[in-house]
């Protein structure tokens, strides 16, 4: 049984599109494990979920003009997320704008689907993210995407995490706080765009090993680590800030 | 309005060296709500200030005023001679709404830190000046065993020795508090005011402290700045705590009482015109109100 298994592991290499797979997962949770430690820290998940459904019109409205699902995607999360940053920039504000952003987000996407009925398969393929068919050019694609959203990151972290952690002091001290959040969630769009695109190694294995869905392995394997990890932070005394609580963006 | 102080304390010209902060006129308006109308006041340099007054009648607004978050809308302000901006950093600033960090399990170090320099882009990387920066910050709050720990297994007064960390970075000569007693018990609230005053002779720095409870304050305020109707009187103690100018600022007859050394604070008629207190918790309620 063991042995049959770490011959189909390996075996599983031999494919191409395997290996982009793996790649492509590789990347994204790079990106999604960092935005999102400084997602939870802003109670922005709201904000994180919402720019995935927004992403949809976005891809559904590519579809239509027959580019690139992955750049329609992306720049309709990146307008929303400028849009979201803008119109909110206090707490109780926040929700408000995600909100109404995200339904007329996802009324744009069903009317592109309307408009363009026959490729409804494909839009399912958006919506749900499809690891295996992830292109070598997607590949480079979200390589860039990557690069591009840690290094956005690296920039703005210090007055993020200010303006995260004190807000009233950080605005006393010249930080623009609008627009360390506009910035901030424009980055939080590319993370979401890609990881739209993909979804993650463990589930992958054992999609490919059981034959069962790749979605549930995925579902599954985050809970476990979330659970361990909380495990951890109830036992140990003082382990790093956070990382305990840093969600699964796929 | 001659009883208000404050209007006899006007800054003299070729002597603005010797002012921290200066008020010419100012007034200043939230939305439609004037907040203060046409205030003269001048700091001097080194001096402890209670900012004192009901909810509404403008503490916060002054602080944010001197700190160039607000504009005013008419007259001018100074800050050691120059115009408030934000960014300023001879300013340390406590706010009064604080962020809600007190449940991250974020160590208490890297929560003062982070207001280290926090304005400028990159990596929030302190290097060995920054780490010193903060553990000298740390120790003058007497908050050094308090680095190692989490926000979220800190007192409310630990937090609040933590923000008193964070304003001191930059070692700024102006010191604006926000209502750092707010939420501490009696014993907390003199400790902490005892080492506000500690800093500010050590530092000689110049300190604004906004409050609603002036007993805790008696012994280390140099003078009081009492704000009400979008009027300010500012003098000693003994000047302005008295039935005559919290009258004029209350509009409505008011008693000054002393009680084996604490001051209470009584209306006449009826309970203090609560016209500004519509935010206020349950303990504004009573009848009688401690200054």
């Amino acid at each position: 049984m063991t042995a049959l298994t770490t011959t189909r592991t390996i075996a599983m290499f031999e494919y191409d599109f395997m290996r982009t797979a793996f790649a492509a997962g590789g990347l994204v949770a790079v990106v999604a494990g960092t935005v999102g430690y400084f997602l939870v820290l802003r109670n922005l998940t709201f904000a994180g979920h919402a720019l995935s459904h927004v992403g949809f019109a976005g891809a559904t409205g590519s579809v239509l003009l027959g580019i690139g699902a992955l750049w329609g995607l992306l720049a309709f999360s990146l307008a929303a997320a400028v849009a979201m940053g803008l119109l909110g920039d206090r707490l109780r504000n926040r929700d408000v704008a995600v909100g109404i952003i995200l339904s007329l987000a996802l009324g744009l996407g069903v009317l592109f689907l309307y408009l363009y009925t026959t490729s409804a398969n494909e839009a399912t393929a958006i919506l749900f993210g499809n690891l295996l068919g992830v292109g070598i050019d997607t590949l480079w694609g979200l390589f860039g995407l990557s690069v591009i959203g840690l290094c956005a990151l690296a920039a703005i972290s210090r007055p993020l995490l200010f303006a995260t952690l004190a807000p009233e002091l950080a605005e006393a001290k010249g930080v623009s706080l609008r627009l360390v959040s506009v910035a901030f969630l424009a980055i939080v769009a590319i993370a979401v765009a890609e990881a739209a695109q993909v979804e993650t190694w463990g589930g992958i294995v054992l999609a490919y090993i059981t034959d069962w869905p790749t979605t549930f392995w995925i579902v599954s394997l985050s809970c476990l680590v979330y659970f361990l990890t909380f495990a951890k932070n109830q036992t140990v005394a003082s382990p790093p800030p956070a990382t305990g609580l840093v969600p699964a963006i796929d | 309005m001659d009883v208000v102080a404050a209007r006899r304390a006007r800054p003299r010209a070729g002597a603005l060296e010797e002012y921290a902060i200066e008020l010419d006129r100012v007034t200043i308006a939230r939305g439609a709500r004037i907040v203060l109308a046409e205030i003269s006041v001048a700091i001097r340099q080194g001096e402890f200030i209670a900012i004192l007054g009901p909810n509404g009648a403008g503490k916060t607004t002054l602080l944010q005023a001197i700190l160039g978050l607000l504009q005013s809308a008419a007259g001018e302000i100074r800050v050691f001679g120059e115009k408030p901006r934000r960014g300023n950093r001879a300013a340390g600033y406590l706010p009064q709404q604080r962020a809600a960090v007190a449940d991250l399990p974020l160590r208490g170090r890297d929560f003062v830190a982070s207001a280290l320099n926090g304005g400028r882009w990159g990596l929030p990387l302190t290097g060995r000046d920054g780490r010193r920066e903060v553990d000298r910050a740390l120790e003058t709050v007497a908050a050094l065993a308090l680095a190692s720990r989490r926000l979220c297994d800190l007192s409310g007064g630990e937090l609040q020795r933590l923000l008193l960390a964070q304003a001191l970075l930059g070692e700024p000569r102006l010191l604006l508090l926000d209502e750092p007693l707010i939420s501490l018990d009696l014993h907390f609230q003199q400790a902490a005011a005892a080492l506000v005053k500690k800093i500010q002779q050590e530092r000689s720095i110049t300190v604004l402290f906004t409050a609603h409870d002036l007993n805790p304050l008696l012994g280390v305020v140099d003078r009081v700045l009492y704000l009400g109707h979008g009027q300010a009187a500012l003098g000693t103690v003994d000047e302005v705590i008295t039935g005559e100018v919290l009258s004029l600022l209350y509009r409505t007859p008011i008693e000054v009482l002393r009680v084996s050394g604490r001051i209470v604070v009584v209306a006449g008629h009826g309970p203090v015109e609560m016209e500004a207190h519509r935010h206020d918790g349950p303990h504004y309620d009573s009848y009688h109100r401690n200054v």
